[in-house]
């Protein structure tokens, strides 16, 4: 790749590929040059089962816009999930 | 009318540490003898621009090999299998080293060779374009297309990448060719200029065309970063430079 960024981090859950649904072991995010997106650099970002072949991809090409707007709602999504399972804590 | 006609298919090669690679391979249909063209494919991969890239040196009369650099991630589309190298962090440069040399040595060892070879690399092909011509003696010119992260900072070194390509100018055993966009970020007209400044004290033997109103991948006509006059230009710099070096 002609940029260095590239993010790597683990992942835990499952991805629906082309072929049906793959366990994920890793999340990778980079800003580089898309493959299918009419764009000269995109935020891609690649859910994969290292294990698994080439295939084994769950695969998004977002405009920088775009993936600050998904980055905000995984942000909002994931703090009201922390409370709702603080909540669950202390019910429990 | 002359006859034409050109055989193109897939072959395996022995790689670095001899270890099995896939090529695609094109050139005249005849018994030559042509001069050859080893193409190091970018970033997203192995693809279809590579394929038919490789099939236009033959084209032209040379005899052209693309080899895999990708082949140990496995069988699949070139963007998935581009991901999964992406995913593992790169290959390594001393891999890409061994492996562009095999395909060099396999180039020459055909008896419709001249023996004389360049290599030609767009992207992180142009970077490893660069990279493998200051680690080899096998070759008669080298064609750097856009070479992102020849020169490359502290932080951006890994035990994959463990030494800018910058560091082995000395190394350079052949003419190098240089085309950049003066829009590019990467690489960007200072780290241009810093390659330049390298390849000028080691006294060797290049030439560099930076074009205005282009970035990084300007030859690529299936992307927006396609700009058809500088290009169109900058394959005559090409096609004249192998001419010069090879024939």
């Amino acid at each position: 790749m002609c940029t260095s960024i590239v993010e790597i981090v683990a992942a835990a859950g499952a991805g629906k590929t082309g072929d049906g649904w793959i366990e994920l072991t890793h999340s990778v995010v980079s800003y580089d040059h898309p493959h299918h997106a009419v764009l000269e650099e995109a935020i891609t970002i690649d859910f994969v089962n290292r294990a698994l072949g080439p295939g084994a991809r769950v695969a998004v090409e977002l405009t920088l816009e775009a993936a600050k707007e998904l980055s905000g709602a995984l942000t909002r999504a994931i703090a009201a999930a922390e409370i709702e399972e603080a909540g669950r804590l202390r019910t429990a | 009318m002359a006859y034409e006609g050109m055989i193109a298919e897939t072959i395996s090669i022995q790689g670095d540490k001899n270890e099995p690679i896939s090529a695609y391979v094109a050139r005249p249909l005849g018994g030559g003898p042509y001069p050859g063209v080893v193409l190091i494919h970018h970033a997203p991969g192995w693809d279809e621009f590579y394929r038919e890239t490789t099939r236009r040196f033959a084209h032209h009369g040379y005899a052209a090999i693309s080899h895999n650099l990708y082949h140990r991630a496995g069988e699949g589309k070139a963007d998935d299998v581009a991901a999964k190298v992406r995913a593992e962090g790169g290959v390594p440069d001393a891999q890409v080293i061994g492996d562009t040399e095999g395909a060099v040595q396999w180039l020459k060892a055909q008896p419709w060779s001249t023996g004389k070879v360049a290599v030609w690399g767009t992207c992180s092909g142009g970077r490893q374009t660069f990279l493998y011509a200051c680690h080899t003696k096998s070759i008669n010119a080298a064609v750097e297309l856009w070479g992102g992260r020849v020169v490359m900072s502290k932080e951006e070194l890994n035990p994959k990448q463990p030494k800018a390509p910058i560091d082995f100018t000395a190394g350079l055993s052949c003419p190098l060719l240089g085309i950049f966009g003066n829009e590019d970020r990467a690489p960007t007209p200072e780290q241009v200029n810093q390659h330049e400044a390298e390849l000028k004290k080691a006294g060797k033997n290049y030439e560099f065309h930076r074009y205005d109103g282009a970035g990084h991948g300007f030859f690529y006509y299936d992307r927006p970063a396609y700009r058809i006059e500088q290009a169109l230009d900058g394959w005559q710099k090409v096609w004249a430079f192998l001419e010069k070096h090879l024939k």
